[in-house]
């Protein structure tokens, strides 16, 4: 599969033709020849390297009904994703080597990302014992990241010793922050809002406690630690004195918390209410602030797709989350790029190559230069629309942003130097199985 | 008016409608034949997912003396109890043909989002969800200190100048939400007293006095006390020792009592834990109200299933 | 839209001077009666009646209000309306002689009303309608006992009843095409 993309705009600036073949960028310059390959019109696009989401959740195996790797993969490809790292909550909990493998064939086959499975922490994600990161390092699936995601890793000697074990396989404990007693019941952010609405509060101290004693034991053992979705400005603090004395830490902001507050609360409508909980205007300008100034290093999706039934219901009985890849770049967009705080170049380097770099994830260091992968995605940053189901490629609905006019659009994706989304539209799964089939080769 | 979902939203204007409303309906209970037709042929639900006996027959009471039926639908050993959803509920009473549906939920924003869900077109009357609101509970308190201290000329007065003390687990209560804001649209002054643990969070921006002393609060001579039932399982969660310290510190006893001035009133939503809150002498004291707001809430009610169901359905 | 004037002040004093004696007469005597107005000037009329009734035979002008809203037969059909205060005297309407009094009598669902209200608070002896002008056009089989005026009118026009007490002038005048 050949292509010639023809007059984009590369992160830094510069416009270029790229010679995609064999799964490699086989040339760059200007005018290039097509001789029989598949033309993209780039010409005022902008390419950027395959974004790589460091925290999804594809639900398979056990809760297919809201999302699969299938169709999570193609949520990922129109959202400009080219990896996704999939947490492990699923059912069974991938805390062995045969699950994680399980999930990352399925990745490989369905071929539109690359999937690479995140580790459970603790067996069954209960919090007690280490689960066989070894094994799972070993695996198929090369785990390096770990997580307990959707539930903290409270246990200092637990936490601790996790922090030590994965020294040994170049593993990173990715933290999700929550003292759980401090937010038993919580429903969204404690303040004001939270009193006035009845709501049971979860306050911002309970995930910055959780940060500042980790980022002392990861100093204490000198082991690599990385930070969820940090969601408070209280955080942010923290995550920069981290940093300053020199602590291996690595912190991620979701899409919604760069934009979304908690005055959307009001009214009770569950599509906003997520773990953990949208904040108050000052957090949003704090991680706008961070992420320019690189306190915080990735953006990454924490894309939570759920049925409806687990959304139509009053407030204290939903589920936690919103899908995000699809929305994504749109969204970092409309509240970094847009307001001057980050260039492209920026969001190459914190949606592409930093989180790749945290979960050793090779082949995304550079993009652009002759003989690397062909990972990229071509966005056309002028359109602005009006975000709607039509825009959801998963299985579930459950998005913020409907109903919102967003910026921008994915207008091709090419993954392993086959394309996954072409003319702004998903390219179909049997074609896409087909070719990453024949890259395989 | 469409739905009644909380005093917040409620203008002075439309309070005090409400209000004088509920005067015409109390008059109903003084005659022969305590009926009035006016909802004849319109169907209330009282749709209840958590246990309350008293406020749902105020409502049922209420509704029957505007000759409207009324099904009663309470969550234990119902198809909700047993998993069915609130919307699956609430479709079935649309397609029964509800008219109004009063509901009674344990989360916070229930009654709202079955609002705004379009799940069901009846009107929406919140008798209380979570830790939120209770609008009827907040009117008819107001209503019972304005025909307290108006008698026969309450009609068209708000409470311009009144002070209320409210006394209790500010932090859980729906009761003292609703009435913080209906008191304050009709011009009272409101003063809050708790242990600093049961005082909510950004309390601050909340247009009211607060403090944990309750001696001081009684010191300053107000029109009216409120006292607030105090929850068992509150204890468990370390928001104070235990009742005793609780009592001692911020309950209305006998010597608090004799402190308040005779004319002020005293009130508690019910139902009363005597001894703890309140002592029996408070409770029963020619200033306690407590028995009057149990009447008049069914005044209250009788106004806003009127206001909600006569009339043309707005758009 | 033109306003013809058909009563003023000194003929609407005549016409309820007149009622009142009527009511006398047909009652023989003041005992038991009850004068109830229908909010808004049904009230200043009742009023207005009793004071003549007291000026003739002394304690004869017990007056209330009877307000019949609730148990109108078109609430669906319009916005809602606020209820007024309904006041019956302190000897109730058990075994008196009521007399209703209206300013404009026109379909008769008003009366009707108000007969359903009087079921609802007690048995009267009997009920007797006052009506300052009947203006014809019954939907129902209900006739006044007392008119101060019968004022034939189109269906298109409009009756406008002023009084003193509520709009700052005594006139009565139609309006129409």
């Amino acid at each position: 599969m050949t292509f010639l993309i023809q007059g984009a705009t590369l992160p830094d600036g510069t416009t270029t033709d790229l010679l995609v073949d064999g799964g490699v960028i086989t040339e760059t310059g200007s005018s290039l020849s097509a001789n029989g390959a598949t033309v993209i019109d780039a010409n005022g696009l902008t390419a950027l390297p395959g974004l790589v989401d460091l925290h999804t959740h594809l639900r398979e195996p056990g809760f297919e009904q809201s999302e699969t790797v299938l169709t999570g993969s193609r949520a990922a490809a129109i959202g400009g994703f080219t990896s996704v790292f999939a947490m492990a909550n699923t059912s069974p909990v991938s805390d062995t080597a045969g699950v994680v493998e399980q999930v990352a064939s399925l990745g490989t086959e369905h071929g539109y990302v690359t999937v690479r499975p995140i580790g459970a922490v603790t067996t069954g994600l209960a919090g007690k014992a280490l689960s066989e990161i070894g094994a799972m390092a070993g695996s198929r699936a090369k785990v390096r990241v770990f997580s307990d995601d959707g539930i903290c890793v409270s246990d200092p000697l637990l936490m601790r010793r996790a922090l030590e074990y994965v020294k040994t396989f170049d593993g990173v404990i990715a933290q999700h922050s929550q003292d759980p007693r401090l937010t038993e019941g919580a429903q969204m952010n404690e303040g004001a809002l939270s009193s006035e609405l009845g709501l049971a509060g979860w306050p911002a101290v309970a995930e910055e406690s959780i940060i500042a004693r980790d980022v002392l034991l990861a100093q204490h053992v000198g082991a690599r630690l990385h930070v969820c979705h940090i969601s408070t400005a209280g955080s942010v603090d923290v995550i920069r004195w981290a940093k300053a004395r020199g602590i291996d830490v690595t912190a991620e902001v979701t899409p919604h918390h760069l934009l979304l507050t908690e005055q959307l609360v009001r009214g009770y409508d569950s599509r906003f209410k997520v773990n953990p909980p949208l904040r108050r205007e000052e957090d949003v300008l704090a991680l706008r602030e961070a992420l320019a100034d690189g306190t915080i290093d990735i953006v990454a999706t924490d894309h939570a797709p759920h049925p409806l039934e687990a959304k139509e219901c009053a407030w204290d009985e939903a589920a936690n989350g919103m899908v995000g890849l699809e929305s994504a770049l749109s969204v970092v967009q409309a509240a970094m790029v847009d307001t001057g705080l980050l260039s492209f170049a920026d969001v190459a380097r914190v949606l592409s190559s930093k989180p790749a770099e945290i979960g050793r994830l090779a082949g995304y260091s550079t993009a652009f230069g002759i003989g690397d992968h062909a990972n990229f995605t071509l966005y056309d940053p002028t359109v602005s629309r009006e975000f709607s189901v039509d825009q959801l490629h998963g299985k579930s609905v459950n998005s913020p942003y409907l109903s919102r006019t967003l910026p921008g659009q994915v207008i091709a994706t090419i993954h392993d130097g086959y394309a996954t989304v072409l003319d702004g539209e998903l390219v179909d799964a049997a074609t896409v199985a087909a070719s990453a089939g024949a890259a395989r080769g | 008016m469409r739905h009644l979902l909380s005093t917040k939203d409620l203008t002075r204007e439309e309070a005090i409608a409400i209000l004088d409303v509920a005067e015409d309906m109390a008059d109903v209970a003084g005659r022969e034949v305590k009926k009035l037709p006016a909802l004849r042929g319109k169907t209330v639900v009282n749709l209840f997912f958590e246990d309350s006996t008293r406020t749902r027959i105020s409502f049922e009471a209420a509704a029957k003396r505007l000759s409207a039926d009324v099904i009663n639908f309470s969550a234990k050993g119902s198809s909700v109890s047993k998993g069915e959803s609130l919307k699956d509920t609430a479709q079935t009473l649309a397609a029964m043909g509800a008219d109004a549906v009063v509901i009674r939920h344990q989360a916070s924003g229930g009654p709202s989002v079955l609002a705004q869900s379009g799940w069901i077109d009846a009107g929406i009357v919140n008798a209380g969800d979570g830790t939120h609101e209770h609008p009827t509970q907040a009117l008819l308190d107001a209503f019972t200190i304005r025909r307290r201290l108006h008698g026969g000329g309450a009609r068209g007065r708000d409470l311009d100048g009144i002070s209320v003390t409210i006394v209790g687990d500010i932090l859980h209560s729906r009761v003292a939400r609703s009435n913080v804001w209906l008191l304050t649209t009709l011009g009272a002054r409101v003063h809050l007293v708790a242990p600093a643990t049961l005082v909510p969070i950004g309390i601050g921006d909340w247009p009211v006095t607060v403090g944990y002393d309750l001696d001081a609060a009684i010191a300053a001579k107000p029109d009216v006390v409120m006292m607030l039932r105090i929850q068992g399982e509150r204890m468990h969660a370390a928001y104070f020792p235990n009742a005793r310290e609780y009592s001692r510190q911020w309950g209305l006893d006998d010597e608090r009592l004799a402190h308040l001035p005779a004319a002020s009133l005293v009130m508690h939503p019910g139902p009363m834990n005597r001894g703890l809150e309140i002592s029996s002498k408070a409770a029963d004291s020619a200033q306690s109200t407590v028995l009057e707001q149990v009447a008049n809430g069914v005044s209250i009610r009788m106004a806003v299933l009127y206001l909600l169901l006569s009339g043309t359905a707005e758009l | 839209m033109t306003a013809r004037l058909v009563l003023q002040s000194a003929d609407i004093t005549r016409a309820l001077t007149r009622i009142s004696h009527e009511i006398l007469e047909s009652n023989r005597g003041a005992s038991d009666l009850v004068l109830l107005g229908i909010p808004t000037r049904g009230i200043v009329l009742a009023r207005r009646i009793g004071e003549i009734l007291d000026s003739i035979e002394p304690g004869s002008g017990t007056v209330g209000f009877l307000d019949v809203t609730m148990y109108r037969d078109d609430l669906s059909r319009n916005p809602t309306r606020a209820p007024s205060p309904t006041q019956i005297p302190a000897g109730g309407i058990d075994g008196k002689t009521v007399v209703l009094v209206d300013d404009v009598l026109y379909s008769g669902r008003t009366i009707r009303a108000a007969l359903d209200a009087l079921n609802d608070i007690g048995r009267p002896r009997a009920v007797r309608l006052a009506a300052l002008v009947d203006r014809g056009h019954r939907e129902l089989p209900i006739r006044a006992d007392f008119v101060g005026k019968n004022l034939p009118t189109a269906a298109t026009e409009r009756i406008n009843v002023r009084l003193v007490e509520v709009d700052g002038v005594d006139e009565i005048t139609i309006e129409g095409e």
